[in-house]
């Protein structure tokens, strides 16, 4: 069943047209497939429409024209099993860390199971989602962080605690827009570390958008490269050195981040 | 924010406050300035009587009327923040309306709704109104667009965005507003409450003590009024505190 499933498309996107009012299209006619359990690492340019994308993706943005659809489903608003982490968190700051780590599955029992804005297949008691979001909260180090508010805490713990947010929404699609940018040294290797074994635990989609060749080249089996002006036509490398942390400093490593950069400067 | 009241300087505040009052009577030595000793009593059974129903029905008039501002003034607020090209058309609008000191409208509102119970509410409420819907359009102006996409993102809808983030984030604003225009609405409604009613401590201070010259009696309905805008007051401030908990522990 798993390697079934793991064959098929995650995300396609068919003949993507976006422009934002007033100015010139950042996508037109774009094509892109990503297969189901692809760890995918966008990098381009400030301006290229990296983070445009993830909204578009989310569902929080709509096409010109064209269609996106996300586990065979066009996305016409925020679908419950897709997360997004964004670079400035989006926490709330009148909420402790675990009130909101928990957000996610609050709005899923305010809504209920309707199917359109949590998901229909899933009923969590209250103490269920409570314990769901405990775990995380451990997982990701913090647990003993969660009375703390927002403005208490570092970037890296803020980063934790809304990873753990979307995390407890058991996501099969998560996306991150710069989620190790402006962290420390060794936070921002834990939490690499931390996303690329959740990925290989389960079957997890993940896109992590990023500036960074090193990072985009040490998160993704694939790297989508985005160029500033028009993207027309999707510009997508496999790359073998997915998750290697250890080979970062070894010279095969260095060489591909050299071509990714020699692609990024012949599209400017 | 302002320094925290304990309860020894609150004990403290209000014992000198009735030993200067006391002076003042010992000065004055007329009967317009009775004593707090004589005052104080008469207040103490009045309060379980005829004092205590203008009290209640005073109370009344200013929740009806902060109740019903509220629930006007946030959900145009929020509208007005998050939807910059509307404020724009009636942001000088409000700026204009916004500093009409509102008693003199008392006599339009009374030839138009009627010398009711409503007309006073609705006049108190006017004042309320105009306070709580700029603090919370300028909450809404403020809040992060990303903030809200990432809330959305976790598959809020209007709904949710109002319950979990534009309520609780306009909430403290909202206080505060109330807290300052607490003390104007308990003045317009002491005004309010002279003319044709028979409930309320306005009525009972002009026309029921003042008028036939029970001095005594007059500053027992002072002290409910001064009571009442100082329970709202620090009932708010209270409230301002536990909302505003999680601005207190900031790191350097």
């Amino acid at each position: 069943m798993k390697i079934q499933e793991q064959c098929d498309t995650m995300i396609a996107i068919n003949h993507l047209t976006f422009a934002y009012s007033g100015q010139p299209p950042i996508f037109q006619d774009y094509n892109l497939q990503i297969g189901r359990g692809e760890a995918l690492s966008v990098i381009g340019p400030s301006g290229c429409g990296k983070t445009t994308l993830l909204y578009l993706l989310a569902g929080l943005r709509y096409p010109r024209s064209g269609s996106i659809f996300i586990d065979d489903r066009p996305i016409s608003r925020p679908r419950p099993r897709s997360g997004l982490v964004l670079q400035d968190h989006g926490l709330l700051p009148w909420q402790t860390v675990r009130q909101n780590a928990r957000l996610g599955l609050t709005i899923w029992g305010f809504y209920g199971s309707d199917g359109r804005h949590a998901p229909a297949d899933e009923k969590l008691v209250s103490a269920e989602a409570d314990q769901r979001v405990d775990a995380w909260l451990k997982k990701l180090g913090i647990e003993g962080l969660r009375d703390q508010y927002p403005l208490q805490l570092s970037r890296g713990q803020r980063q934790r605690t809304a990873i753990a947010r979307t995390l407890a929404m058991q996501p099969d699609l998560l996306m991150m827009d710069e989620p190790f940018s402006a962290l420390d040294a060794p936070t921002r290797e834990d939490l690499q570390h931390f996303i690329i074994n959740l990925h290989l635990e389960s079957d997890l989609t993940y896109v992590i958008v990023t500036h960074d060749i090193e990072v985009a080249v040490l998160m993704g089996k694939k790297i989508l490269v985005l160029q500033k002006g028009c993207n027309r036509e999707a510009q997508i490398t496999g790359n073998a050195l997915f998750g290697q942390m250890d080979r970062r400093r070894q010279d095969e490593f260095q060489q591909k981040c050299e071509d990714l950069r020699q692609l990024l400067g012949s599209l400017k | 924010m302002s320094r925290r009241l304990n309860s020894r300087a609150a004990l403290m505040g209000l014992l000198m406050f009735f030993v200067f009052w006391q002076l003042l009577a010992w000065l004055i030595r007329r009967p317009i300035m009775p004593s707090p000793l004589e005052v104080v009593p008469l207040f103490g059974v009045g309060l379980f009587g005829n004092l205590g129903i203008h009290f209640l029905a005073s109370t009344a008039r200013v929740l009806a009327a902060i109740g019903l501002a509220v629930v006007t003034a946030v959900p145009i607020g929020l509208g007005l923040g998050q939807t910059p090209k509307v404020d724009r058309i009636f942001a000088p609008l409000i700026a204009i309306v916004y500093p009409i000191p509102k008693i003199v409208l008392l006599p339009v509102i009374y030839v138009l709704m009627g010398i009711t119970d409503i007309s006073k509410i609705f006049l108190i409420a006017l004042i309320i109104f105009f306070q709580i819907l700029v603090v919370v359009r300028d909450e809404a102006a403020n809040l992060h667009p990303e903030l809200i996409l990432s809330v959305r993102s976790l598959g809020a809808g209007r709904r949710a965005l109002f319950r979990y983030v534009y309520f609780p984030a306009s909430l403290p604003a909202v206080l505060t507003a109330l807290r300052v225009s607490v003390g104007t609405a308990i003045a317009v409604l002491f005004i309010a409450e002279q003319s044709l009613t028979t409930y309320g401590l306005g009525y009972y201070i002009v026309v029921e003590t003042y008028q036939v010259l029970r001095y005594s009696e007059m500053y027992a309905g002072i002290l409910a009024m001064s009571l009442l805008g100082l329970i709202l007051y620090f009932v708010i401030y209270n409230l301002e505190g536990k909302v505003n908990r999680y601005r207190a522990e900031e790191p350097n």
